[in-house]
């Protein structure tokens, strides 16, 4: 428990209503998106400005108080979940849009900011942000750079770490560090900026950062290619990529998935496809066009069963839904919904989606896969009910076999969601002992005294997945 | 709160609360964005995800409820707005009622006029539509007599709280006579006949809005339908089950559920989203009333709001061209999250000729009142229709259709208060459309 001197300097940092501890406030605090983890904090903090969270730092670390910062908490990895107590840090008062500089296209923002909002704010000025994580309604921008976030558009654009080009950050000491800046071309040092993107909280409290902004595509085209065989719809892909086409969008969604889908959202899908994939280009309207009637051959060539071109808006819309209503949909089928998230170089994926079949046969467990494919990011899904312990232990024997497969073919353990609590076991696997030697000696350097969102990242030793009771 | 009093809530909300609906919120936050008191202030523990895990807490034992706790579940405006954006289709709303009933059977927190004011109106008003209609009598001497005008000179309405003397202002002018005692209980379509339909009159708006009432049945004629007002429908219930009164909002369901079985309709019809919502609900509220099952799942298939059954089982309406007006349409949060007719008021409103619609900014987002939620909780509600007005502004319209009392007095307000003076009105929607037939 929290001494009173403690909580005393806490409440005179940022005043009585902005520092809490009733049990209310550490209930609503002890979770995130992640199913079944649950700890309570000690107390949770809301500060207002960077002086304010570089003063709270010098407390946690005087007394070595464990800090967890967070936005929303939509995060899939357990990572907002303070699994040794201390401190829950909420960023959401820190949510002003600094800046947007028309000269640089570059916005300065800081991290309590919803995703959404400054999506919204920088389209109305003409300008793009193309970072598109599904949860962006919700999550904040600070969030998105602490898991680097990724979504529909990441094959073509990149994800979050391509588009944060500077950062003000406070360290475990309470000391205020720079990174970057606004501009494009910057290699003294190391990269701080890119080390401090994906670091999951472990490292500093991301405080203020300047985003990169592009202007937004002219001309936009969607379409659905509908397959028998999953080797054609991979092969696809493959094919797409090699003739040098890069869409913007390339979504891939299973058999399964596509019968849940379908279920849902009456859509009229074809229950009898092996693979559906969802396929965008935007850019200049000549290119769009030329590169959408190529994609359409490249499907028949790899005999797709059907192809749709949405001829408006409306219908477009109509094909992304299909894509989007994934996640929601499979959420209905059972009580608890794991969303994982295995990546592979983009030729493995048919082999990968044929893997994790095998796999759920095997444990006898449902997973669902859809992901982008364009970019071997896969979301294998497995509907489940945390209630089955012992469901539940083959499930996360699948998906431990599923990320072993996934390295195996030259993937990795997680492409968008951050290794947090869930995937520590495994971050080994794909780093190697080396890795995680220099990983944990820059998590020293960082954080001495292991007060910032400790237990993630780096497991203890167990290569199974934690699942921690209430306290 | 004593240690016995919380564990017998505990006890209590571990009977009451659907342990599956607790277990299938993943926390995924997805509701985060769509809850009014979330937007509001940020917090928490103010959001669907937070309100289910205190619940889940209690239950499991990993928290006592508190005072705190009481107050949480009170804040929610049971607007469901969480219910359509959850992916897991967690039913929030009953949750929420749950943990309400539990509570009413053990708070001792209720400042007394609250619970005062509930006994008289949940027990001994609303269920009674004889008694409605003498308020609503008293309400028409009030307003006519001159003794508003003196309480309002002489200050006396001013001892009420603030929120009911803003209130009062803004109160219609009751009829003192309802939809029955103007038109009968049988109405005959006009021209040839489409079917036959069961108006449900509500309490309030039989007292309050009898002029809509009687629209609604004339509207329904003209689009061809014969009209049935069965005399022993009483209060839909929904209310009281928003506040925990489950048992009494049960009596009341099977109660409506039997006059308009024996009223023999195609569909029931209601004008109000708020009785609505309930009313398409029944076999829910029923579920466990196995003599009630069947009957209740044949009244909830049967329910229609107005702008749905006019717009999809009726004769077109001969719309004239009006004046030309800027219209915008502030939802019924239960018409449109509950009823999912949200489609319907607009499809309507943009047929009207001569009329321009401007949607509202978030006009989806519950306006604040929600019920009785702004004399139980006037700051929130405050703040939420302070946000909801200046959305309302910037449409620069003539007109904020509604179609529920609540929101149609809460816009009122909210003109009374943002926009004194100004041509903008609020109507209901079955007003603004008879206007122009």
């Amino acid at each position: 428990m929290l001494e009173n001197q403690v909580k005393a300097k806490l409440r005179g940092i940022v005043g009585d209503a902005y520092f809490k501890d009733d049990i209310e406030t550490l209930v609503t605090h002890s979770y995130d998106g992640t199913p079944m983890l649950q700890q309570l904090p000690e107390g949770v903090i809301y500060p207002q400005n960077t002086a304010q969270v570089s003063a709270i730092m010098k407390v946690m670390s005087e007394h070595q108080i464990p800090l967890i910062s967070r936005g929303s908490g939509t995060n899939l990895c357990g990572g907002t979940v303070p699994v040794q107590g201390g401190i829950v840090m909420v960023m959401h008062r820190m949510n002003a849009i600094l800046e947007v500089d028309m000269q640089n296209l570059t916005a300065t923002v800081q991290p309590g900011i919803i995703t959404k909002t400054f999506i919204e704010h920088i389209e109305g000025l003409g300008l793009f942000y193309p970072p598109d994580p599904s949860s962006m309604a919700i999550s904040t921008i600070g969030g998105n750079i602490a898991e680097c976030s990724g979504g529909l558009r990441g094959l073509k654009y990149g994800t979050t770490k391509d588009y944060v080009i500077g950062l003000e950050c406070v360290l475990a000491s309470g000391e205020i560090m720079r990174t970057g800046g606004k501009l494009m071309k910057d290699v003294a040092g190391y990269d701080l900026t890119k080390l401090l993107i994906g670091s999951e909280g472990t490292l500093a409290v991301i405080t203020e950062a300047t985003l990169k902004l592009i202007p937004p595509p002219k001309h936009k085209k969607t379409m659905l290619a509908m397959f028998k065989d999953m080797y054609g719809a991979a092969r696809t892909v493959s094919a797409i990529i090699e003739n040098r086409i890069i869409p913007a969008t390339l979504e891939f969604m299973d058999n399964p998935t596509i019968r849940v889908v379908n279920d849902f959202a009456k859509l009229g899908l074809p229950l009898d496809m092996e693979a559906i994939l969802l396929i965008e280009q935007d850019g200049e309207f000549e290119t769009v066009e030329r590169d959408i009637a190529r994609i359409s051959e490249i499907c028949q060539e790899e005999h797709a069963d059907q192809i749709s071109i949405a001829s408006n808006q409306e219908e477009a819309l109509k094909l992304l839904t299909a894509r989007r209503s994934a996640f929601t949909a499979l959420a209905r089928l059972r009580p608890t919904t794991i969303l994982e998230d295995a990546t592979v170089p983009r030729s493995k994926i048919a082999e990968m989606v044929q893997q994790i079949n095998r796999i759920a046969k095997k444990y006898d467990v449902q997973i669902c896969t859809f992901g982008h494919a364009g970019d071997g990011n896969l979301h294998p899904t497995a509907t489940t009910d945390a209630r089955n312990h012992d469901e539940i232990e083959r499930v996360e024997a699948a998906f431990e076999e599923i990320f072993e497969e996934a390295i195996r073919l030259g993937g990795t353990i997680t492409g968008e969601h951050g290794v947090g609590l869930v995937k520590a076991p495994f971050l080994e696997w794909k780093v190697g002992s080396a890795g995680i030697a220099i990983m944990k000696n820059i998590k020293q350097g960082f954080d001495p005294l292991n007060i910032l969102n400790p237990g993630k990242m780096f497991a203890k030793e167990s290569r199974r997945r934690v699942v921690i009771d209430h306290v | 709160m004593s240690n016995a009093t919380a564990k017998s809530l505990q006890e209590s909300l571990k009977l009451k609360l659907d342990y599956d609906q607790l277990t299938n919120c993943m926390r995924c936050g997805f509701c985060l964005p769509a809850c009014p008191t979330f937007k509001e202030t940020g917090v928490e523990a103010e959001s669907p995800r937070g309100r289910i895990s205190l619940m889940k807490a209690a239950v499991d034992g990993i928290m006592e409820p508190n005072v705190r706790f009481e107050e949480q579940m009170g804040h929610c405006l049971g607007c469901r707005a969480c219910e359509p954006a959850c992916p897991a289709d967690v039913k929030y709303g009953q949750l929420i009622e749950q943990a309400r009933d539990a509570i009413e059977d053990h708070t001792t927190q209720h400042r007394t006029w609250v619970k005062g004011v509930r006994k008289i109106v949940f027990g001994q008003l609303f269920p009674h539509q004889n008694r409605m209609k003498l308020l609503g009598k008293g309400l028409r001497f009030y307003q006519k007599s001159g003794a508003q005008t003196l309480a309002r000179k002489t200050g006396v309405v001013g001892l009420f709280s603030k929120q009911m003397s803003a209130m009062e202002r803004i109160l219609p002018e009751a009829a003192g006579k309802g939809v029955v005692d103007q038109l009968g209980t049988r109405v005959p379509a006009i021209g040839e006949k489409v079917g036959t339909v069961g108006m449900f009159r509500g309490c309030l708006m039989d007292v309050l809005f009898t002029e809509t009432n009687r629209k609604t049945v004339q509207l329904l004629a003209k689009a061809g339908f014969d009209v049935v007002i069965p005399e022993a429908q009483n209060c839909c219930g929904a209310l009281h089950a928003h506040s925990g009164e489950m048992d009494q909002a049960k009596q009341l369901a099977r109660h409506n559920i039997r006059a308009f079985q024996e009223a023999g309709v195609d569909y029931i019809v209601s004008n109000a989203g708020g009785c609505g919502a309930i009313l398409v609900e029944y076999d829910h509220l029923l579920h466990d009333d196995a003599q009630w099952q069947e009957q209740a799942k044949w009244f909830a298939s049967r329910v229609k709001d107005i702008s749905t059954i006019l717009l999809e089982k009726g004769r077109p309406l001969p719309f004239t061209e009006g004046p030309g007006v800027r219209i915008t349409y502030q939802d019924s949060c239960h018409l449109r999250n509950v009823m999912k007719a949200g489609e319907s008021p607009r499809k309507l409103l943009k047929q009207m000729p001569g009329a321009t619609f401007v949607e509202m900014k978030d006009a989806g987002s519950c306006c604040g009142s929600a019920g009785i939620y702004n004399l139980t909780q006037p700051d929130m509600a405050n703040t939420i229709l302070d946000h909801k007005m200046d959305h309302a502004k910037a449409t620069e319209a003539h007109y904020i259709v509604t179609s529920n009392p609540g929101c149609l007095l809460q816009m009122k307000l909210g003109i009374d208060k943002h926009a004194p003076g100004s041509p903008m009105q609020a109507v209901h929607i079955v007003d603004f459309l008879y206007e122009r037939v």
